[in-house]
């Protein structure tokens, strides 16, 4: 009764049934999340606010803080402006960030407030204690999608904290890169800095969720953990020799706007996810004075031999994937690699680039596929049952199609909610796609041995 | 001692005794604090998602969609079109040049489509802001469908959950009374404010079938269009979770004489007392004696479960924070029953009158809390030491990081936690939790483990 999908295929114009994307301001919240001694704040009604912290939570296991002006209907029609010179006098008094980070809501947006007006004014009235910052994100709802947010709230770490550094490094300091690490749980980026600074590069990242998202139990809430990239970090992108953007939808702006206040040359990357995005991404950290070590040769041909290992149960395998656009590529271009056919690719993100892009990593296998952003959930449902698949990706919300067309389904991206484990064991990297790869393989053989008849059911594989 | 944020001192409070507190409650959060609490539409969705034969479209930008999609129990018996989410999913243009044309197709297609008996059409925030007549959208695709469309005042900005409900109700009110109310029970009722989140709903009418009540309308839990538009030919009202659901019993009451009978079917005590209540309301000796008869039945299987958790759980300390109140004074007493002892206690949306009845309900000494936050929470739950929290999604990982125990008593329960049999999943669950051996790895439990002993020490 849960399918209420029917087989041919709708024709809609006005409507997103099932979402495949979410609102800007909780990709803001994220992105914030991974500054240290950062409050997140939202202005705009308590809602939106509650909704995020609620949703962040179910994902990652962890409280999470943050903010909100708590719109009346007042500040509805007179505008946010008393709310928000209030709700920073609280943030200060009681929670004592070093950072706020505000982003808008819809209806701030719909409303008009002048963030920066306002903060200037909280200045004035000395409500932000010396030395203490206040940055902010445009992030309406209405527009893009939460990796928009996302990466709009990077953009802006850049925006207000990256400055030209002329004085030139000394010969003994370490190279320094910068890096975007995209909308990718604590466990990815805490691999994502392991494999750069085993290179022998200084990495900045930002944001940083590690330290933030995956803290070890305590006995003890902590309002700011340890994690999270600092103002002082932030202030010395200019530093780096380059800053590299994981992923084009969630980290090229930031990049780019460190590039134009700093100086500093971006890299635009594919998330490191599978063996062809961590390969580039080394090389990367390669041509930018990195060194790759023996370690991480022997991890890349560990990878290596487990698919030679288990191709023969890939190759062929139709695969449907789903979720934000930089993991869809990435995956993508994984499960090409594995000898998969990927035949459906939806994501719920906006961008004329997705198309071009799996385009060209799908290559000659891109004339059978479907390819869609700005999709939902009941369109993929739709190209499932016109043709149906081997294997399902993407965040928990497929689990409706999987169970309703019995399909195997790993989950990955964001959000996993009815899952655990993910903000501690990454999906980058060469153990990464380790880990990926063997969960897909699970899947597949889990579903071999379900429908094999008994005298096919065998122990060896 | 627990820093208490400025401006929120009388909105915490100890159980004295005997003596009266003032809560200065009912109040909208401060700006800037980290609250734990909802917006309107929140509770606008929250009272209307379980109709489950309804289309429920949210008029705004995504997000509103999306968080409110699937995200808690609202378990159906039969149709499970509630469980999509349907957005008009808003852009800039829609912003700029209005959404009615967006909103008026989709609903026209999802009609067509999906065959549903009545529609919602939840006003999020910023549909006031660009004067989009969301009303007289809906009344041109109510006479071109013919079935009801309704719209549901739920921006935002309205307040907490608690405006949400009374949108909720006034839009429920829109189609009690539309259909036809003959044939019913002179002993029948209407069940409202049960969500029916892991299947409450069906102990409870099971319960009502046995006593001889006919219900009419479950409005709330695996709701049906079609008994809601009946529901005014019920004798009386059940109110559980008074908070969501008043203004509609009372909205009945004043417009077709139904009475209402407030009842918590949460724990032993509160679950009998409900049942009686009912019964009394009927005068009927007959329906009493089964009442009687039923309660005993059920008390007797449920009570070897609550002595057995019991062992495990005597002199345990919970602390409780949830929406209601009126739950809050259930689970008091149900934590009670398992010999535990409830050092916190506190709600988004109690009323004054609420926590004068929860100071004079537990122990001395006990903090009373209204509308808290994750600091706050987290000193009383650490300085009363604290072995289980039962309270909601945002409190899980709370009480997690803090080394304690935890029971979903919101929405993200998975056991029926109502009805006799209710109180074993309840008993089974806190006891799962409190007695799982993990907790000894925690740090807070090792030291409070060493202080232990030292005491057993110097004792000796």
């Amino acid at each position: 009764m849960l399918d209420h999908t029917p087989l041919p295929l709708a024709e809609r114009s006005a409507l997103t049934i099932n979402p495949a994307k979410t609102c800007q301001p909780i990709g803001a919240m994220y992105a914030a999340l991974g500054i240290h001694r950062c409050l997140p704040y939202s202005h705009g009604s308590q809602g939106c606010c509650s909704y995020h912290r609620s949703h962040l939570s179910r994902h990652f296991k962890e409280p999470v803080m943050a903010a909100t002006s708590s719109f009346t209907e007042g500040s509805s029609v007179f505008g946010g402006q008393p709310n928000l010179l209030e709700g920073l006098n609280t943030v200060f008094t009681v929670y004592k960030p070093d950072v706020v980070a505000v982003h808008t809501t819809c209806l701030s947006e719909t409303i008009g407030d002048d963030i920066p007006q306002i903060v200037g004014e909280a200045r004035r009235q000395s409500i932000i204690p010396e030395g203490k910052y206040v940055i902010h994100a445009n992030t309406p709802s209405y527009v893009g999608s939460h990796v928009v947010g996302f990466s709009n709230m990077c953009t802006s770490m850049a925006s207000y904290f990256a400055e030209r550094i002329e004085t030139k490094p000394r010969s003994t300091d370490r190279r320094q890169v910068n890096i975007v690490p995209g909308f990718v749980d604590p466990s990815d980026m805490r691999e994502v800095r392991r494999l750069t600074e085993a290179t022998g590069l200084a990495v900045t990242m930002f944001p940083d969720t590690a330290g933030v998202l995956d803290t070890p139990q305590t006995g003890h809430h902590v309002f700011y953990p340890e994690g999270g990239v600092t103002v002082e970090e932030l202030k010395n992108l200019g530093r780096g020799v380059a800053t590299l953007a994981l992923g084009y939808w969630a980290s090229r702006d930031a990049a780019v706007e460190v590039e134009n206040r700093a100086d500093v040359p971006r890299e635009i990357l594919d998330l490191p996810i599978g063996i062809g995005g961590t390969d580039r991404f080394l090389k990367t950290l390669a041509f930018r004075g990195g060194q790759i070590p023996k370690a991480l040769e022997y991890e890349r041909g560990q990878l290596v031999d487990l698919m030679v290992d288990t191709q023969q149960h890939f190759y062929g395998k139709k695969v449907a994937i789903f979720g934000d656009p930089d993991h869809i590529l990435a995956l993508t271009e994984f499960c090409h690699d594995l000898g998969m056919v990927p035949v459906h690719l939806l994501t719920g993100t906006p961008g004329k680039r997705f198309a071009k892009e799996a385009t060209r990593i799908l290559g000659p296998k891109a004339a059978g596929a479907n390819i869609q952003a700005k999709g939902d959930l009941f369109l993929l449902h739709q190209w499932i049952k016109n043709e149906p698949v081997d294997l399902l990706l993407g965040n928990t919300y497929g689990k409706h199609i999987a169970r309703a067309e019995d399909i195997p389904f790993v989950r990955v991206g964001w959000p996993i909610l009815d899952r655990a484990g993910h903000t501690l064991l990454p999906t980058v990297g060469y153990n990464g796609a380790v880990r990926l790869l063997s969960r897909m393989l699970d899947a597949l053989l889990d579903r071999r041995d379900r429908d094999a008849p008994e005298h096919e059911f065998e122990l060896v594989l | 001692m627990v820093k208490v944020l400025a401006g929120r001192a009388r909105q915490v409070a100890r159980a004295g005794s005997g003596a009266t507190i003032e809560m200065d409650c009912e109040k909208q959060s401060v700006s800037g604090s980290v609250s734990q609490r909802a917006c309107t539409f929140c509770g606008s969705r929250v009272v209307l998602y379980p109709i489950a034969d309804a289309l429920h479209l949210v008029h705004g930008p995504i997000g509103c969609a999306v968080y409110t999609w699937d995200i808690r129990g609202a378990l159906s018996s039969g149709p499970e079109l509630h469980r999509l989410s349907f957005s008009t999913d808003l852009r800039e243009r829609h912003v700029i040049f209005g959404g009615e044309r967006q909103l008026e197709e989709s609903l026209l297609e999802l009609i067509e489509r999906h065959s549903p008996r009545a529609a919602f059409v939840y006003v999020t925030c910023i549909i006031g802001v660009i004067g989009d007549d969301v009303n007289a959208i809906c009344r041109v695709v109510a006479e071109r469908t013919g079935i009801p469309v309704i719209p549901v005042q739920s921006e935002g900005f309205q307040g907490s959950k608690k405006q949400g409900y009374d949108a909720a109700c006034t839009a429920l009110m829109s189609l009690v009374g539309t259909g036809e109310a003959t044939g019913i029970s002179a002993h029948s009722v209407n069940i409202l404010g049960d969500f029916n989140l892991a299947g409450e709903i069906w102990i409870i009418t099971e319960y009502l079938r046995r006593m001889g009540v006919e219900v009419v309308a479950n409005i709330t839990g695996d709701g049906r269009v079609d008994d809601i538009r009946r529901a005014h030919g019920a004798a009386l009202n059940l109110v559980q979770c008074s908070g969501s659901t008043t203004a509609l019993a009372l909205a009945m009451q004043k417009k077709y004489g139904i009475p209402y009978q407030n009842v918590s079917y949460f724990g032993i005590d509160d679950m009998a007392a409900a049942l009686y209540a009912i019964a009394e309301h009927f005068k009927d000796p007959t329906m009493l004696a089964r009442t009687r008869e039923l309660v005993a039945e059920e008390i007797a299987a449920v009570l070897p479960v609550v002595q057995e958790c019991r062992a495990g759980l005597e002199g345990k300390r919970a602390a409780i924070y949830v929406g209601g109140a009126f739950k809050a004074i259930s689970l008091v007493k149900a934590l009670r029953l398992l010999g535990m002892r409830t050092v916190l206690v506190g709600s988004q949306t109690g009323s004054p009158d609420d926590y004068q009845y929860l100071a004079e309900l537990c122990d001395p000494g006990t903090v009373i809390v209204d509308d808290s936050n994750p600091a706050e929470l987290s000193s009383f739950l650490a300085e009363e030491q604290v072995d289980l929290f039962v309270g909601g999604v945002k409190e899980r990982p709370l009480a997690y990081k803090l080394g304690v125990a935890f029971c979903d008593h919101n929405h993200e329960r998975k056991l029926p936690l109502e009805g006799f049999v209710g109180m074993a999943n309840f008993a089974r669950e806190v006891k799962a939790s409190v007695c799982s051996p993990v907790w000894q790895f925690a740090p807070r439990h090792q030291v409070r483990a060493v202080q232990e002993q030292t005491c057993q020490e110097v004792a000796r």
